[in-house]
């Protein structure tokens, strides 16, 4: 199935005009049966498992189920994602689990400053230096072969 | 398609596509567009936050110099290539790469820190990072930057782009769909910066059934880029180098960090390490089979050739690299401290950047100290920003550039006002997400300077853009003509579903142009049949049908994977000889010739529609 969706689960974002894991499929996978108001996944064979669905899904409704060509069955990975980190529970085919957390940014969401602090060193539009250069280089100039 | 509105809008430089080259583009392009008063728009197929490449996360940027020599790192990308490369374009992303990662830093990036605050490092050009959500936050950046623009910054998303609007030899503007609606969007520009990615699914995957979606490289870039630029006339280079990872089996989880950071080795199944018994073979590969690091294809080849000899299963010692790094440590709480440790960077690298592969190992209670895990390689895949070539001639930078590198503007490929980068330019490896955002940032500057040059956008005439609506929307309407003459729509004699199209495309690429099924080997004779089973793929490609709006995606997909096709079987072809063993190997053709040290290029005629054949001279700008 790739990403699957766990029907007691999804409540279909509460049909707000546009669900969270259609808006964010990269390949365009997941789509709202509009009848029982619920996600899924129209093309399993063409999903990456990339959990870019699992991740966003407000309700924890989705899940990966690995390839059937290739993956034994049980294991499951599943991430909660929250700000500034991610949860992940890797449970295995004999059952033991494993946990681990990583940071994911190290700023408020919505937060990235395009210049950072930085001044453009130039405003011509024939020399090479680029947007905050070179202030943002870790150097006073562009290296020379 | 009366039902379909059509959009129109205008703008000064054009954006196509939203992954790392596009974010790197807008954030540059909102810069001096402010200073000019210019307008700029950004098109994506999917969601910025999570589209292209790096939808998933990294767990490393390969591309940061630090300490390292401009020259060096130029050395090393035109050897990993076999002396294939455009040293001005390497150089003049690599010496602004830095300006890039220290921004990602600030806008939010964890990027791993030793205990002296350095970063930590991979291997020379590679840092780690804790990248689960470094598209988010490079999306993020590049979205307050056109925000600055006020109205003259926006970005669409969930449009699929299908082809160029052309004003005789000058680029001005793209066409789409909306994936969501019944819209039609017509993008008239002054600029056309061209970054829809690289190309997968030309070639058959290794798994078939619901494993499809599993190629290493992401299903959802389909070669929109090279379509892009060969249908607006541009000078291809590079087309022959396709790139072959090799990866952990089946899931096509990275290998890098166990490379070069855990220090694990291959073995076969004999517990021979391929690296040093087929040391010998690298001679006949000379000189490139001779330099630190040995060439990715000539690595893939060594294993190869052990496959070929029956010693496979290859895997990873993942088993010896833990016990090897542990055994160092002699107190019993450092030593299961290490152990953790070690334990969570192993599981993040595949948890940031191919979850799939954490999937598989817990699938298999696969214990990475225990039991060493089986590599292999994929099929072949067009990515130009990484390891392998594959995309447009671009001008190479002012001052840098020798005269026959030199055109115009920089990365502008040989059609006026058609910029690329990323996947979509050529001969620059080994840029990677890094050095394709700041590929973009180059990109976009150059636009500008184009645009502020030559302000004038022309008219294109309505009837021009009603013949490409009718034709972009084309497989709805034959399949609304046919679909009820057969009672499943799937199989109908009057039309070719996209599905159908794609499975086609991959057996003729596999069988005849050195997919897996023929250990990636070809020859003249398989290629002209290769040729010949295209062009009748080609004219069924009139009677592709489309049953919504996502098959009509699909259906794009499809014509655009057969353009990189195309190019790629006659570049192939053109190239007598075997440069890079491991991506492909000529049979009639098998060692490599001095007389081929050049780049292959081609070009398509929009005129004629024929094809045309260029050698291009390299020119050393480092020895
Ligand atoms: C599996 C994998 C692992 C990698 N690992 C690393 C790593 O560890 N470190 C590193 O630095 N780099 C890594 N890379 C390389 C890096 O991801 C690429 O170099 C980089 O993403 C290329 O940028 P791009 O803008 O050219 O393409 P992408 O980032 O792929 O963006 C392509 C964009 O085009 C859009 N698009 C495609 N078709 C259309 C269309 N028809 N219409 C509109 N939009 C379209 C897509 O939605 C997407 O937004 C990896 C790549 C892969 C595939
Ligand atoms: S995001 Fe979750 S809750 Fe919303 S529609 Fe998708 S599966 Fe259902
Ligand atoms: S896992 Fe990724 S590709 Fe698959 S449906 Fe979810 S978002 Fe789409």
């Amino acid at each position: 199935m790739p990403s699957f969706v766990i029907s007691d689960k999804c409540d279909g974002c509460k049909a707000l005009d546009k669900t969270a894991c259609q808006h964010i499929c990269p390949n365009d996978l997941m789509v709202l049966n509009k009848e029982i108001n619920k996600a899924y996944n129209r093309a399993p064979e063409m999903c990456w498992e990339c959990y870019s669905c699992v991740k966003i899904c407000p309700t924890q409704a989705i899940e990966v189920r690995g390839y059937a060509d290739f993956m034994p069955m049980g294991g499951v990975v599943q991430p909660l994602r929250g700000t500034d980190s991610i949860m992940w529970s890797v449970r295995f085919r004999n059952k033991q689990i494993k946990r681990f957390k990583f940071p994911i940014r190290t700023t408020p969401e919505g937060s990235a400053e395009p210049d950072a602090g930085w001044e453009t060193g130039s405003v011509d539009l024939n020399s090479p230096l680029l947007r905050t250069e070179p202030g943002s280089l870790g150097s006073s100039e562009l290296k020379k072969l | 398609m009366d039902h379909f509105e059509t959009i129109e809008i205008k703008t000064d430089i054009l954006i196509l596509g939203g992954g790392m080259s596009a974010c790197g583009a807008a954030y540059e392009a909102a810069h001096w567009a402010k200073q000019h008063n210019l307008k700029v728009t950004l098109v994506d197929k999917a969601a910025m936050d999570r589209s292209g490449a790096v939808a998933m996360g990294l767990s490393a940027i390969n591309l940061y110099l630090g300490k390292n020599s401009l020259k060096d790192y130029v050395t090393y990308v035109k050897n990993d290539l076999m002396g294939i490369a455009r040293d001005d374009l390497v150089a003049n992303i690599a010496r602004h790469v830095d300006s890039s990662v220290h921004l990602f830093e600030k806008w939010g990036l964890p990027i791993w820190k030793d205990e002296e605050g350095n970063y930590v490092k991979e291997g020379k050009w590679q840092i780690m990072i804790h990248g689960e959500s470094y598209k988010n936050i490079v999306s993020e950046a590049a979205k307050n930057a056109l925000k600055e623009l006020g109205d003259n910054g926006s970005y669409y998303e969930r449009i699929f782009i299908t082809e160029p609007l052309m004003d005789g030899d000058r680029c001005v503007g793209a066409t789409g769909f909306s994936v969501r609606e019944n819209k039609f969007y017509v993008f008239r520009a002054n600029a056309v910066l061209t970054t829809m990615g690289g190309a997968v699914h030309i070639f058959r995957p290794k798994s078939v059934g619901e494993g499809l979606g599993r190629s290493w490289y992401p299903p959802f870039n389909s070669g929109a880029s090279a379509y892009f630029t060969i249908k607006a006339g541009a000078e291809m280079t590079s087309q022959e180098v396709r790139f072959i990872p090799v990866r952990f089996k089946d899931a096509y989880g990275p290998v890098g960090a166990w490379f070069l950071l855990f220090q694990a080795k291959a073995r076969n199944s004999l517990g021979e390490d391929y690296m040093e018994t087929r040391v010998a073979e690298l001679e006949k590969w000379a000189p490139y089979g001779k330099v630190k690091p040995i060439p990715a294809n000539l690595r893939n080849y060594l294993m190869m050739l052990d496959i070929e000899d029956g010693k496979g299963p290859i895997y990873m010692r993942t088993d010896e690299a833990i016990k090897n790094l542990l055994g160092k440590i002699e107190d019993e709480k450092e030593a299961r401290k290490a152990k953790k440790h070690l334990e969570s960077e192993a599981w993040e690298d595949f948890l940031d950047m191919t979850i799939s592969q954490a999937l598989h190992w817990a699938s298999s209670n696969i214990m990475p100290e225990e039991t060493p895990s089986e590599i292999a390689a994929c099929e072949p895949y067009f990515i130009g920003s990484h390891s392998g070539a594959s995309g447009a001639w671009v001008s190479g930078p002012e001052d840098m550039a020798p005269e026959a590198y030199k055109w115009g503007y920089g990365q502008m490929t040989t059609v006026k006002g058609l910029f690329a980068a990323g996947d979509a330019s050529g001969a620059s490896s080994h840029k990677f997400s890094s050095g394709s955002f700041t590929e973009g940032r180059i990109a976009a500057k150059e636009a500008i300077r184009f645009c502020v040059e030559n302000p004038k956008v022309s008219a294109i005439q309505q009837e021009k853009i009603d013949i490409v609506k009718k034709e972009v929307l084309k497989p709805l309407e034959i399949f609304s003509n046919h679909k009820d003459y057969s009672i499943d729509p799937e199989v109908n004699p009057n039309y070719i579903k996209p599905k159908a199209f794609m499975h086609r495309l991959q057996k003729i690429m596999d069988e005849y142009a050195g997919g897996v099924s023929s250990g990636f080997k070809t020859s003249k004779a398989f290629l002209e049949r290769g040729l010949e089973l295209l062009t009748f793929l080609k004219e069924d490609a009139e009677n592709l049908a489309a049953s919504d709006l996502n098959e009509l995606m699909r259906c794009w997909e499809n014509k655009h994977r057969l353009a990189q096709a195309d190019a790629h079987i006659r570049t192939l072809l053109f190239r007598e000889e075997t440069r890079w063993p491991g991506y492909y190997f000529r049979t009639d053709f098998p060692t490599m010739k001095e007389d081929w040290k050049c780049f292959a290029n081609c070009r398509w005629d929009p005129e004629s529609g024929e094809w045309e054949m260029i050698r291009r001279e390299i020119i050393d700008l480092v020895e």
